[in-house]
């Protein structure tokens, strides 16, 4: 579903970084993949340049065989197919929850609005807040947020699902309300890719994790070798610091 | 009350009452001074002078054209029908029935009066203000729109539309707005009104002059608002936009523009208040807005005092209408 090749990214502000040396990835269709490693390390930037939210400088990203770093890729549609969800949420403050999973869906979707809005009826049932279609962003719980977040992504149709830390600006007793609902989705065979924190639910849900240091994979391995017998000796360490 | 309540230790009931008194003293003391002043002077106040600025009774009168007998006099509703038969045949008039002034068989002359009646009229001041809040409107409309796609040209990628955006509002904010409209009138205008009327048009009417020149000043200001509105709306809102799909023009009008209109609402407000004052400058291009017909009001009547504080009362109640509809907006945004 995923082929990233040798991705390099380079930042020039606020100073020169190279972000991303050679980093590949590979994910299956109904995968899950979950990536660790410290801050900087470059994953959140790594996830980012698999919708091209950051355009790679060099290497190659193909999302369901087409290739995202074409200039002339029809990049709505592909985000549109690659959900993405933010450690902030970023929902629509001016918007209704409703509305914000309506707006993309009638005018990148082309659905007509009714059409729109039972499927987002639909899956704010499904994410646990069917009843508060109504009201304001503000109005909501971090996590309830964090949920609608997760919806308007999921309303797009989305093959793969991208997660940058959706839990990391929750209070703690509503990270588990957001990783059940994750947990939902991957059950259910949703390709996913995610960046956290949560070892939890690196160990339950993951397919496999990928470990990422100064900007370089260091190693990918199924949870339970990965946790149980990590091999780098920088892995070893940070799993030694956060565990 | 305060915007930071809690910090200091509550204030004495007394507090409040101490200092609203001391406003009211201060605002009695510096009117009655005033007043007092213009006594001492030996001003002579005729506030009396200043309705029929406003509205005025003018009296009507319908004259004959031609001259001949009264033929007839026949009620027509409100009105009587008068025919004059002269050498020339018959003529209709129509005269006000209380305010006739001939009889059956009455002789009249050439302009004698058939009837006269009397119609409230809107005054000069009325005209003034009217010619003020046409231009300011338009202006307005005009400002915004230049204002929202300059600021938007102005963090553009394309390095033209940027810097055509960049020299737009130096080149605005960097001259007197009475220089400009000397230039809209004097150089430019007389320009395209030569030109055009190469092809046999007329010229352009001067109040549009005033209008481009007042929309493309305040578009520069408005673009700098607008510009750093769209920057206070948080990336992650395009990011999450654009990750759905969305272009970025759609992006901008439906997720950015509206969250940064909102913010900068106060900002437009106060841009669109001074609109409303600078367009007191029009007179030099001889446009008649309420300054300069107050101008004009104070040279015929001799009263400056009234008739310079009746104009700035007038552009009070423009500029404090606007703010009261902005306040209105911004309690509703939210």
């Amino acid at each position: 579903m995923i082929q990233a090749r040798n991705v390099n990214k380079y930042f020039y502000v606020p100073q020169e970084l190279h972000a991303l040396k050679d980093a590949s990835l590979e994910v299956a269709a109904g995968e899950v993949v979950v990536i660790i490693g410290p801050s900087g390390s470059g994953k959140s930037t790594f996830l980012r340049c698999l919708n091209r939210l950051e355009y790679a400088d060099s290497g190659e990203i193909l999302i369901d065989g087409e290739d995202l770093l074409d200039p002339r890729a029809e990049i709505n549609r592909l985000r549109a197919e690659t959900g993405m969800v933010f450690q902030s949420f970023n929902l629509f403050p001016h918007k209704t929850v409703l509305e914000n999973l309506v707006m993309a869906q009638i005018s990148v979707r082309k659905r007509s609005r009714k059409e729109a809005e039972a499927k987002s009826m639909e899956l704010l049932q499904r994410v646990g807040i069917g009843e508060k279609f109504g009201v304001y962003p503000e109005q909501l719980s971090g996590g309830q947020q964090q949920r609608v977040a997760i919806a308007r992504s999921l309303a797009m149709d989305p093959k793969v699902m991208l997660f940058d830390e959706p839990t990391s600006a929750l209070d703690p007793e509503m990270v588990g309300e957001v990783l059940d609902v994750m947990k939902d989705l991957a059950r259910e065979g949703m390709t996913m890719v995610v960046v956290t924190h949560e070892m939890g639910f690196a160990r339950e849900v993951a397919d496999r994790v990928v470990f990422m240091d100064h900007g370089v994979v260091l190693e990918e391995a199924a949870p339970g070798p990965f946790f149980s017998a990590p091999s780098h000796e920088r892995t070893i360490a940070f799993l030694k610091q956060i565990l | 009350m305060s915007l930071y309540p809690g910090l200091d230790a509550p204030k004495p009931p007394i507090y409040k009452r101490l200092w609203a008194l001391f406003f009211v003293v201060f605002v009695v003391l510096s009117i009655g001074g005033t007043y007092y002043a213009t006594k001492s002077v030996d001003y002579i106040w005729r506030w009396y002078t200043v309705p029929q600025y406003f509205f005025y009774l003018d009296d009507v009168e319908v004259l004959a054209e031609a001259e001949g007998i009264v033929a007839s006099i026949e009620p027509a509703g409100e009105e009587s029908a008068v025919v004059i038969r002269g050498a020339d045949g018959e003529q209709r008039y129509l005269v006000p029935a209380d305010g006739l002034r001939v009889d059956l068989d009455q002789f009249v002359y050439v302009d004698d009066v058939l009837g006269s009646s009397q119609q409230w009229k809107s005054g000069l001041l009325i005209y003034g203000l009217w010619i003020t809040l046409k231009v300011s409107l338009i202006a307005s409309v005009f400002a915004l729109i230049i204002g929202v796609a300059t600021g938007m040209a102005r963090i553009s990628n394309n390095p033209a539309l940027r810097w055509l955006a960049i020299t737009y509002i130096e080149l605005v904010r960097g001259s007197p707005l009475l220089v400009q409209m000397m230039i809209w009138y004097f150089v430019i205008g007389a320009l395209i009104n030569k030109s055009i009327a190469g092809w046999g048009l007329g010229p352009v009417p001067t109040i549009w002059f005033g209008v481009l020149s007042l929309a493309l000043f305040t578009g520069a200001y408005t673009a700098e608002i607008v510009r750093a509105g769209i920057q206070s709306v948080h990336l992650g809102q395009m990011e999450a936009a654009r990750s759905l799909g969305m272009s970025y023009g759609e992006a901008m009008r439906k997720i950015i523009l509206p969250q940064a209109i909102r913010r900068i609402l106060p900002a437009l407000a106060g841009q669109f208040i001074s609109l409303i004052k600078d367009s007191s400058l029009l007179g030099v291009i001889s446009i008649r807005e309420l300054t300069k017909i107050t101008r004009e009001v104070v040279t015929t009547s001799l009263q400056p005092f009234e008739f310079w504080i009746v104009c700035a009362l007038l552009y009070l109640i423009l500029t404090f209408g606007l703010s009261l509809l902005v306040q209105h907006l911004e309690r509703r945004a939210i």
